[in-house]
Formats: structure tokens, sequence, C-alpha cells
């Protein structure tokens, strides 16, 4: 191991031992003074977060080929720290008031981020495996964190067993394709695609094999039945958090194997891509207009952006809009993350004990009762709808955008259909708000209203000046490997 | 020609400052929010003034253009790009004019809510002007789409009884329109290398399925808009559920930015398809001109009965446009400033009625006159104009549109031109009925004795509508003159292609 080696990945190791110490210094936290845990947590997030931007502009393989430093992996390495840090401040209060408050949330929570960090970074098959590994078994258990509570342990389970079928299915993938190129790292894999001469049925079934497992990981449809289920069993900040981690997450694997690394596959990728994104942007949007629970409608459009992101993958193969592919499915993937944390935290603190308080009705009355919260959620939805000037319209138009310089106006029109079907769900939650009354109460905490409201005005001036977030998600491929 | 100081930014500007200096006073301050409301939206005004005075009259191009670069990523730029011209300056000043109006008729009527009601009212304005200024179709589309939100709040925070299913209606109806443009937008920019209108204006070289694809599309949005007979369904719901400035910035205002859209994109974009659509579109526009008269004469609720004679008049004004010839586009253009200040003034009026009596049935009233004579004096003007009484302003464009359809050679057929005179009478049918019903005869209800007649608020709330429905009825000309030169150059530009249709 050189120097080299250890600082490309100083912010992962960083993290992972400040989350291991953690474990051990939350034992002598008392368990009223969780707050100090919680805090610590933040500040390793944060030590994180300066690290990884430290790393913008550089371009190295470590470790025998087994990670990579470039823009696009400190790109999503940013994003996942500043995810974690949003999700402390979210879970803190929530997790006081619904008397479920453990140290474990917070360890738990570093261990997935550094997961999630080192899936962006993985430039091997086997370290995208443990990488996919790190990050989901910390989230099985948090899902699990409202236990007694039925719908938890429901979730954590389902969770479990159906991202053991998907790790199983990336695992399986990963061995045909070492089998058909006798090598896990991407670099390698593509010289030997480049020279030629391989069999290329075993190597595309295990690419289908990986993509299968990725999608499981983005809630792409057909492989998203878990996710109404666990989003709404999970208690709501860890549902916020996954819905966003996990999903970039996914995406960093789909995006650095698939494009990046193995665009030669587009012939055979790219429709499936396309019929993908078309069938998760109808089904999530068709299904979220029936849902009564707030949390089980998110679910869904949580799917349906997921189905937005891929669309804009689907030209990745035409050397005109590659560039611009990945780099509109990245910017989405921050606006969608800015959204949804957001939309998140307003959920968790209007949500009750026992459940209570998580119907879209049950949100009448909060425009006059919490005006800051309801502002805030209002900004969120209608962000979520794509309604210009916010943050929501410039990733859809970078998307659509996308698409139609690639070819593929006919999934552009659909995507743009479906968002004027997502405008029914997401504009109820805005009738309940402001056109009903209600006696809704909300949780009063300056930690999550902060979040909340802090992230509509991100959500509100990154709409106005969107260009440097374009700019950076294009750069952030600057320098990418492949 | 360059000024330091721009009119169009800082009109702009001023309802965005003015809604911001809103949000800093309590909301227990009604008086003040009003004030500083009415202040800003003078201000816009007195600034469109201003814009009005800078403008050559003579001149057929944009002017007071600003182009600031706002996103350049991705090969094709995205700029800030405002400007004014013959087609769109008296939108411009429509909209402050009413925006003004609509502030000072809301004095009484909102008493809930009244700094929320305010600031949306002032970020309408910022997005309505937005809509006329924007010379970049992102831009365009931005405020297109956002004039929504305030809107979907006027009408479902402090609208009638189905308030609900009137804003979501009208918001979903909307939004189904412009996904489809903007996805034609996208294509445009991308495939043609700029967003901006102006560059843009007259595209060669596209497939006649594309062309006619990408003119649907934005038709479409702007059909919805107006709205032109069958997808008017949305207005009356929320013509009638919207509180009275509502009612008088959507009928105004809102429906304009449809038909302006005809002009600014469909009509100079692409012009060939344009003179092969114009027939058809001219059916529609006489199918809403007969449908809306006669829809409007069944109703009972004369809120309703307004809502639906928009359906008819914008019949005229679509008419007036796809004649395509210099008669047709210049009615149609003054027609839609006619249109805002009548109908406006029958939504106010009928405000004015419903505040004191909570009530907009017609059946409730009768003899009204008596009770209320300056208020009646005041209507019968108003109801004489929307019918198209010559020497007020609804026969002047009603008839310079209906010259241009007898003469027009795109649509060439010269029944349309016959039914659409035949919805004229038909104005004067239901509207006549209306105020028969409503003002003549006796008081035949005991509750409407003791109404007391317009105040002095009311009166200057009406004034200025009057005194330009007036002014426009009796001397047109400098009207005309505004738009003229714009409207031939959209003509010529259309010249080659009417030839070929001979």
């Amino acid at each position: 191991m050189t120097v080299k080696d250890f600082l490309s990945l100083l912010p992962h190791t960083v993290l992972l031992v400040w989350a291991s110490l953690l474990l051990l210094v939350d034992l002598f936290i008392p368990k009223n003074k969780k707050a100090i845990t919680a805090m610590l947590a933040g500040s390793g997030l944060l030590i994180t977060f300066i690290l990884v931007l430290r790393q913008w502009g550089g371009q190295s393989l470590a470790y025998h080929q087994m990670v990579v430093v470039d823009n696009f992996a400190v790109f999503l390495n940013g994003l996942f720290a500043l995810t974690g840090i949003v999700s402390i401040l979210i879970a803190y209060d929530y997790l006081n008031r619904m008397s479920i408050q453990k140290g474990e949330y917070y360890v738990l929570l570093l261990f997935s981020v550094s997961g999630m960090m080192l899936m962006a970074s993985a430039a091997d098959l086997i370290m995208v495996f443990l990488a996919l590994e790190l990050l989901s078994i910390p989230l099985y258990i948090l899902s699990a964190l409202a236990i007694p509570r039925s719908e938890s342990a429901e979730a954590a389970l389902k969770y479990f067993i159906l991202g053991a079928f998907a790790a199983g299915f990336v695992l399986y993938g990963t061995a045909l394709i070492f089998g058909a190129t006798q090598n896990t790292a991407l670099v390698e894999i593509v010289a030997k695609i480049n020279a030629g001469g391989l069999d290329t049925g075993l190597l595309i079934v295990g690419a289908g094999l990986l993509l299968v497992g990725f999608s499981f990981k983005v809630a792409a449809v057909p492989f998203h039945m878990w996710t109404p289920d666990v989003y709404q069993g999970a208690p709501s900040p860890v549902t916020g958090f996954m819905s966003i981690g996990a999903k970039a997450a996914g995406f960093a694997a789909l995006i650095r194997v698939f494009t990046l690394a193995l665009p030669s596959f587009s012939a055979v990728i790219a429709p499936l891509f396309a019929v993908m994104a078309a069938l998760t942007m109808i089904v999530g949007n068709v299904a979220a207009v029936s849902q009564s629970n707030i949390k089980r409608m998110l679910a869904y459009s949580s799917i349906a952006h997921a189905g937005y992101i891929l669309m804009a993958l689907v030209p990745y193969a035409n050397p005109a809009a590659a560039a611009n592919a990945t780099a509109s499915a990245l910017m989405y993937l921050v606006v969608y993350g800015l959204t949804s944390l957001g939309a998140w935290a307003v959920i968790s603190a209007v949500e009750k004990v026992d459940g209570g308080d998580l119907g879209v009705h049950d949100y009448s009355g909060l425009g006059k009762r919490h005006p800051w919260l309801a502002a805030a959620m209002t900004v969120f939805m209608l962000s979520f709808t794509g309604v210009p000037p916010l943050i929501g319209f410039w990733g859809k138009f970078f998307l659509f955008r996308t698409a139609i310089e690639g070819g593929y106006v006919l999934l552009a029109i659909i995507g743009l259909l479906t968002s004027l079907i997502s405008a029914w769900y997401y504009l109820r939650v805005i009738v309940m708000m402001y056109f009903r009354d209600g006696e809704v109460e909300a949780s009063k905490a300056i930690t999550i209203n902060v979040a909340a409201v802090g992230l509509a005005v991100l959500v509100l001036l990154i709409g106005l000046l969107p260009t440097g977030l374009f700019n950076l998600a294009l750069q952030a491929l600057a320098n990418g490997m492949g | 020609m360059t000024t330091a100081i721009n009119p169009l930014v800082i009109l702009l500007l001023i309802p965005l400052v003015g809604g911001l200096i809103l949000w800093l006073i309590p909301a227990s301050r009604k008086n003040m929010l009003r004030w500083v409301a009415l202040v800003t939206s003078l201000t816009a005004f007195g600034t469109s003034l201003w814009m009005l005075a800078q403008f050559d009259a003579d001149s057929a191009d944009l002017q007071m253009v600003v182009k600031l670069p706002w996103m350049n990523f991705v090969k094709v730029a995205v700029n800030f790009e405002i400007g004014v011209d013959g087609l769109s300056i008296l939108m411009v000043l429509l909209t402050t004019v009413l925006t003004s109006i609509s502030i000072l008729s809301s004095w009484t009527a909102v008493q809930e809510k009244v700094k929320g009601f305010m600031a949306f009212f002032l970020l309408l304005e910022v997005g309505m002007l937005g809509v006329f200024l924007a010379q970049d179709m992102i831009l365009f589309y931005v405020f297109w789409e956002f004039t929504l939100i305030p809107m979907y709040f006027l009408i479902g925070i402090w609208g009638g009884e189905r308030k609900i299913y009137a804003a979501v209606k009208f918001f979903l109806f909307t939004m189904a329109g412009s996904v489809l443009m903007l996805a034609a937008i996208l294509w445009l920019g991308v495939f043609k290398g700029t967003f901006s209108v102006p560059e843009l204006t007259n595209i060669f070289g596209l497939l006649p399925g594309t062309a006619w694809l990408l003119f649907l599309a934005f038709a479409l949005a702007f059909a919805i808009k107006v709205p032109m007979f069958p997808l008017h369904t949305w207005l009356p719901d929320a013509h009638v559920e919207a509180p009275t400035a509502g009612s008088v910035i959507l009928a105004g205002v809102l429906l304009k930015m449809g038909a302006y859209g005809f002009l600014r994109f469909n009509l100079p974009l692409f012009p060939e398809i344009a003179i092969k659509a114009a027939p058809w579109f001219a059916f529609l526009a006489v199918v809403g001109i007969i449908y809306g008269a006669a829809t409007a004469f069944m109703q009972k609720d004369v809120k309703k009965l307004v809502a639906y004679s928009s359906v008819s008049h914008l019949g005229f004004v679509m008419l007036g446009i796809f004649a395509l010839n210099p008669l047709g586009l210049q009615g149609a253009i003054l027609q839609m400033v006619n249109h805002g200040l009548s109908t406006g003034a029958l939504f106010l009026i009928v405000g004015m009625i419903y505040e004191r009596r909570h009530t907009r049935l017609m059946s409730d009233f009768g003899g009204l006159w008596k009770v209320m004579p300056v208020f009646g004096t005041l209507s019968l003007v108003i109801v004489l104009s929307s019918v198209g009484l010559p020497g007020l302003n609804g026969f002047v464009g009603e008839f310079t549109i209906l010259t241009g359809a007898y003469t027009s050679v795109a649509i060439n057929y010269t029944l349309t031109a016959i039914l659409a005179t035949v919805g004229v009478i038909l104005a004067a049918v239901y509207l006549l009925h209306m105020f028969q019903h409503v003002y003549l005869g006796t008081v035949t209800h005991d509750e409407n004795k003791s109404l007391k007649d317009v105040n002095w608020r009311e009166i200057i709330t009406l004034a200025p509508l009057l005194a330009l429905i007036l002014w426009i009825g009796v001397y047109p000309k400098p009207f005309f003159a505004l738009m003229a030169p714009a409207v031939n150059n959209l003509v010529a530009l259309m010249q080659p292609y009417l030839m070929a249709v001979k």
C-alpha cells in the first residue's frame, strides 16, 4: 500500500474509523444525552465532506485498480456526506418524539454513508459488491429501528430479503463477467473487451445480472416491488436517507459500470434502459395517484424519479449526447436529493407516535398552523412536479433535453406526460395544507425545521441560478475513467 | 437603442420588490398591506407608461432589448432575453392597468389573509409581464408556468365553494398543454441551435411532419389557455370560483397569454403550417363563438354568464388571428385589449353585486337600476361595450376582425365570417337578457331595496376602464398605430406562402 493509495481512500477511511470509534464512545454517553452522539456523527460527516472536496480535480486509480478517485466520485461522495448530515438533523428530534432515541442510529448511518461513498469510488466489481453490502446492511438495521412496531420489522425483513437477492444478482453477474474476461477490475475488463475475442454471450448475461442488481437498489420497474412497503414501514428519517442515499449509490454503480466503463454494450443495454425508464415513469406516477398514505405516495414518487434518471442515461452510447446524459443524471440526483430530503423532513416533523398523521388528509390546515413547514413542503411538491423556477424544473429540463438530443423524443414525451400525472398527487398535498382547515400539529424542534426550511430555500435559490450546479455536474465527468 | 436604465427590467423588478416588502409587513396591518400593494402596482403602471414613451411606434423591431447570458452550457445557450414590440406592448399595458384595478377592487372584498393575497397578486404580475416580454423560449416557458402557482393559490384559498376542484383543474389543464410545448421548445432549441425567438423566426428546413407536430404542440398549449372550443371546460369553473380580482386577471390577462402565444410563436415560427391550419382554427373559433354565446344565454348565474361570454369573445380573437391578414390580426390584438377591459369590468360589477348580496343568481335580482342608479348607468355602458355597440370599444375590434375574416385568403370560406357575425347578434341577446333581468323592471326582492349605490372607491375602480372603453370606441387610431408595423411585418413573413395558397 502506497501513500497515494491511502490518500485516495482517506475520506472513506476517516469516516469508517470515526464510525467505529463512535460506536465505542456512544456506550459512555448517557441515554438522555444522545445529542452528543448526533453532534459527533455530524462532525465526522463534516470532516469527511471537507476531505472529499479536497479530492476535486484529481484522478487516479488506487489499490491495484480497486478504487478510483475522479470528479464523478467526488461529486457523489459530497452528496452522500451532505445527505448524512441532513439526515442526522432530521432524525434527532424525530427519534426523541418516537422514543426510539438510540446512539446506534448515528453509527449505522455513518457506516451506510461510507458504503455509499465506496460505491461511487469503486473501480472493481468486487469493490462494487463490498460497497453494496456495506451500505445495505446498516440500512436493513435502520429500517428496523422502530421495532416493536410491526411495520418497521416487516419493512426491514422485506428490505433484507430482496436486498440479499439483489446482492446475489450482482455477485453472479460479477462471476460471469469474470468468467468471460478473467478480471473484475473495470479498466482490465474494458481493455479485454476492446481487444475482442471474448465470449460475448457470457458477458452480456453478466452485465444483465448486474443491471438487475442495481435496478433493485435504484427501485426501477420491474424491480421496485419492495419500495412502497419499505418506505412506509421504516422510520421516516431513515426513509428520507435511503430515498436519496441508496438510490444515488445504485445509480453511481450503474453509471460507472455501464456508461463510463462498458459503453460497448450499448446496443443491448440502451433499449433495455429505454423500456425500463418508460415503465418506471409510468408505473411510479400512476400508482402514486391512488395512495392516501404520504409515505407510500412518496415511495412511488421515488420510483418515478428513478425512471426520469434512467431516461437520461438511455442515449449514453451516442457520442454527441453521452456527456450530457451522465451529467443530467448526476444533476438530477442532486435535485431529487434536495427535494426528497426536504419532503421527508416535513413528513418526519408531522408524524406522530404509532404512525399517526401520515395520511395525506392529515396535512389539512398545516398552512395555518405551521406556515414555514407548509411553505417548505409546497416548494418541495412543486419542485417534484417540475414547476419553474424551482430546481426540479431545471433537473427535468436537462433530462428531457438530453433525451431529445439523443433522439428519444417519444421517451421525453412519456416523461413529460407522466409529470403531468404527478402534478395531480403532488398538488393534493398543497390542497390539504392550504385549501382545507384542520388542526394538525407538527414538531417545533429547531433542527428539523431548519433542515426543512433550509432545503426549501436551496431548492428555490438554486432554481433561480441553476448554472453553477449544471457546470458542476458537467465538470464531474471531465476527468472520469473510461 | 441602448439606454443605461431599461424600463423593461425595472418593470419586472417592481412587483417582485413590492412582494418582498409585503413579506416584511406584519399580517395584521391590513390597510398598510393594501396600500403597499396598490402603490407597487401603480408604480409598475407608471413604468409601463415610461416604456410606452420610449417606444418607437414606427418600428416593427423588438425594442428595449436586454440580452444577458443566463445559462451557457451544453452548446445551446439560454439567455435572459426580453424586449417589447407592437405585438406585446398593449398586452404589457393591459397587465399593469388591470393589476392595479384588481388590487383596488379587492380592498374590502378580501378580508382574510390579505398579505398572502396581495403577495400572490404581485407575483402573478411578474409572471404575466414576463410572459409578454420574454424573447427566449426557455425564459418564456419559465414565466408561463410560473403564473400557474399564484393563480392556483388565488383560486384555491380565496375562491368560492368549489374552489379546490376549480384550482386543480385550472392547474392540470394548463400544465397538460404546456408539457408538450416544453418538448417542442427543447426540440427546437437542440436541433436549431438557439432558444432565442427572434433568431428562430420562420424556421426553414423542417420536414413537413415535424413542423406540423411542433406547430400542434405549441397550439395545444395556447389553445387550452385561450381557451378554444372544445378545450374550454376549465374556464367556467376557474372563473366562477375565483375571487373577483382573480377573475378579472384571469379573463383580462391570462387568457390573452394564449392568444399572444399564437402571435408570438405559431405564426412567425411556422407560417406555412399556420396558413394550412387556418381554416380549421377559424372553424373552431366560430364554433366557440356560437357555443359560448348559446351556453351563456342558458346561465342563471351572472358570473357564469360572463365566463361563457369569454369563450365567445375569445373566439373572435382567434378568428382574427387566423384570418392572417393585417385587418384580422390588428382587430384580434385590439379585441384582446377590449375583452380585457370589458370582461374585466363585467367581473368587477358582478363582484360588486356579490359583495352586497352574496348571491349571483339572476333570479335574486331585478330592478337594480331603481335602487342603484349610478351603478346601473355604469353597468349599462360596460354591458354595451361587451355587446359591441358602435361608439364603444367592442364594436371597433369585432368589426375589424370580421372585415379581416371576410377578406381572408387563408380562411377563404365566407360562411365562417357569416356565422361569426351571427355571434355578434347572439352576444346582444344574452347580455341584454341578463341586463333586463337584473337591472330593469320593478324591484322584485325586498332585500334589494336597501342596497347602497356604488361608493367612490368603486367608481375609481371602474373609471379607468370606462375611459378606455370610450377612448377606443371613439378614437382607436393610436392603438392601431402601436401595433401596425409589427403586424405588417408578421403578414409580410407569411405573404410568400399565402401566394402559394392562391
